[in-house]
């Protein structure tokens, strides 16, 4: 399954994507870039229906670039976060809703790093951390408890605790 | 065209087409049709300057499209419930295609049985048709729906070509494809071509020195396979503007560009070979004999694959096609290796078993 994940730093926003394009049980491309490049301090990783990923996210992005071709100046963060739900949001209820699940990373000079986390049902949240795919369930998980079995038997060690430092 | 008559394009004028689906509340197409204008893509402004019909391929024949009905004059049908033409016989996608790019060049090869059901409908379809002198798409899924999309696709090729004195380049023709198609998905519009192509340079900066880093791909290249290489060193590797090129379009919306597609129901198979023997350093008649192989195997498992192999090898020089195999020989040939085999094996035991 398609997985995305992201975490915000102190002064950055580190986001991360797996790299394969799958057609039900073949996985035609072992190579595929998941993220897009909306301006210089904003990318938006995008998962979801084969067609709508890349129709949506081109969308998402050439707009982006128009803005700054207009204007002058970039889009925030914010302010593009909003755009891309405000678009899932019109299409959701029309006969073409756009099956595509996101998260948009930026970097604010007034506001820093921004991680903000969107799904199909154009639903948007800004996190400190977000993952879509089956990896979320892993981050929505407050701590792990880890024991190790070898020869000895079974022991316990430190608990995994998320972000406790 | 003829095609255009069956499909009653000339009947209307196609501005009045327009206004009259987008009267009927909630026509499909209509409301793709605004989504290509704010999409932005920018064919409706060369199309509104140079022809007076900007958006003329977007509807082809719906089953309950506006000019059927009024035609007809049946009663209408609101399009949003998609009513679509049952089919007599459930769709199975049996097939066998595959394009891989090599230092030599693209293959493109496909098998030739058209199934519907179990039945073998025809076992000498073509699969891989060729576009221009330097494009050639292979086809799956419903035998219909692709003749009709290559027709389309080769009439907008051809259309481009003439309006701006330049050939599309392989991504763009995959771009323009994957967005006609894109009106149609969520319909039973089954279409997935492979487009394998070779773009020529169109700046004067040649061939970039990927021959390094393709090789690098490959990993088991041998040592005399790369002095080969070496030699003919000015063929372009997969470098963005020019060179071979495979890309995936599908009527899902998927669009993959990559060395090795297959599609099909005999695609898992074919996959098996080609990721086996596949380097970017074959020479031609290595890549046309592994290209045989992975649909022989491929047609040897799958029920719905079988018949005959059709292959296209596409340079810059353009494309030529092999003569079609009928795989029933090299399904002989295969049998009586492996009989050899056996006998090899027995003459071995039996010389060994007196002792």
């Amino acid at each position: 399954m398609e997985y995305l994940i992201g975490i915000q730093g102190p002064d950055f926003v580190l986001v991360a994507a797996d790299n394969v394009a799958a057609s039900s049980i073949i996985q035609m491309k072992h190579d595929y870039d998941k993220m897009f490049k909306l301006s210089e301090k904003i990318l938006l990783l995008c998962v979801g229906e084969a067609g709508d990923t890349v129709q949506f996210a081109e969308y998402i992005q050439k707009n982006v670039q128009l803005y700054k071709m207009r204007n002058g100046y970039e889009l925030s963060p914010a302010a593009a976060a909003n755009f891309t739900r405000k678009n899932l949001a019109d299409y959701l209820r029309s006969r073409t809703p756009y099956h595509v699940n996101l998260l948009l990373a930026g970097y604010d000079d007034t506001d820093g790093p921004g991680l903000f986390y969107m799904d199909y049902l154009s639903s948007l949240a800004k996190a400190p951390f977000a993952a879509h795919g089956y990896g979320r369930f892993i981050l929505n998980l407050p701590s792990f408890t880890v024991r190790l079995i070898d020869k000895e038997g079974i022991h316990d060690l430190e608990k995994l605790t998320l972000g406790a430092k | 065209m003829a095609l255009e008559d069956i499909c009653s394009f000339n009947d209307t004028p196609v501005y009045h087409k327009w206004s009259s689906a987008s009267a009927f509340e909630g026509t499909a197409s209509s409301f793709h049709m605004t989504d290509y204008y704010s999409i932005g893509s920018r064919r409706p402004k060369t199309c509104e300057t140079t022809c007076d019909v900007p958006l003329h391929f977007f509807i082809p024949a719906l089953p309950n499209s506006a000019p059927f009905d009024r035609r007809h004059s049946s009663p209408f049908s609101p399009a949003d419930h998609s009513v679509t033409v049952h089919r007599p016989f459930p769709l199975s996608h049996g097939t066998t295609t595959l394009g891989f790019a090599f230092q030599g060049g693209v293959i493109a090869a496909a098998d030739t049985r058209a199934s519907a059901g179990g039945l073998v409908a025809c076992p000498a379809v073509h699969k891989v048709t060729p576009i221009h002198s330097h494009l050639v798409v292979t086809s799956s899924g419903s035998g219909a729906d692709c003749m009709l999309w290559e027709r389309i696709l080769t009439r907008e090729i051809r259309l481009y070509q003439l309006r701006h004195r330049q050939r599309l380049s392989i991504r763009g023709t995959a771009k323009l494809l994957s967005f006609m198609l894109h009106p149609f998905k969520g319909t039973d519009v089954c279409v997935a071509l492979t487009l394998c192509g070779w773009d020529k340079e169109v700046g004067g900066t040649g061939c970039a020195k990927r021959s390094q880093d393709s090789s690098s791909l490959t990993g088991n290249s041998s040592s005399a396979a790369v002095s080969r290489q070496d030699v003919t060193a000015a063929v372009c590797s997969a470098s963005p503007n020019s060179g071979p090129k495979v890309i995936y379009v599908c009527s899902d919306g998927a669009r993959l560009q990559g060395d090795i597609i297959s599609v099909g129901s005999g695609s898992p198979y074919a996959y098996g070979v080609l990721d086996r023997g596949l380097r970017w350093n074959l020479s031609k008649e290595e890549a046309i004999s592994l290209a045989r192989e992975a649909v022989f195997r491929a047609t040897h498992r799958d029920a719905y694959s079988g018949n005959s192999v059709d292959l296209f090898h596409i340079t810059a020089q353009g494309w030529k096609q092999r003569q079609r195999e009928d795989l029933k020989e090299e399904y002989y040939r295969d049998m009586e290796r492996k009989a050899k085999i056996v006998e090899e094996r027995k003459r071995v035991t039996e010389v060994k078993a007196p002792k």
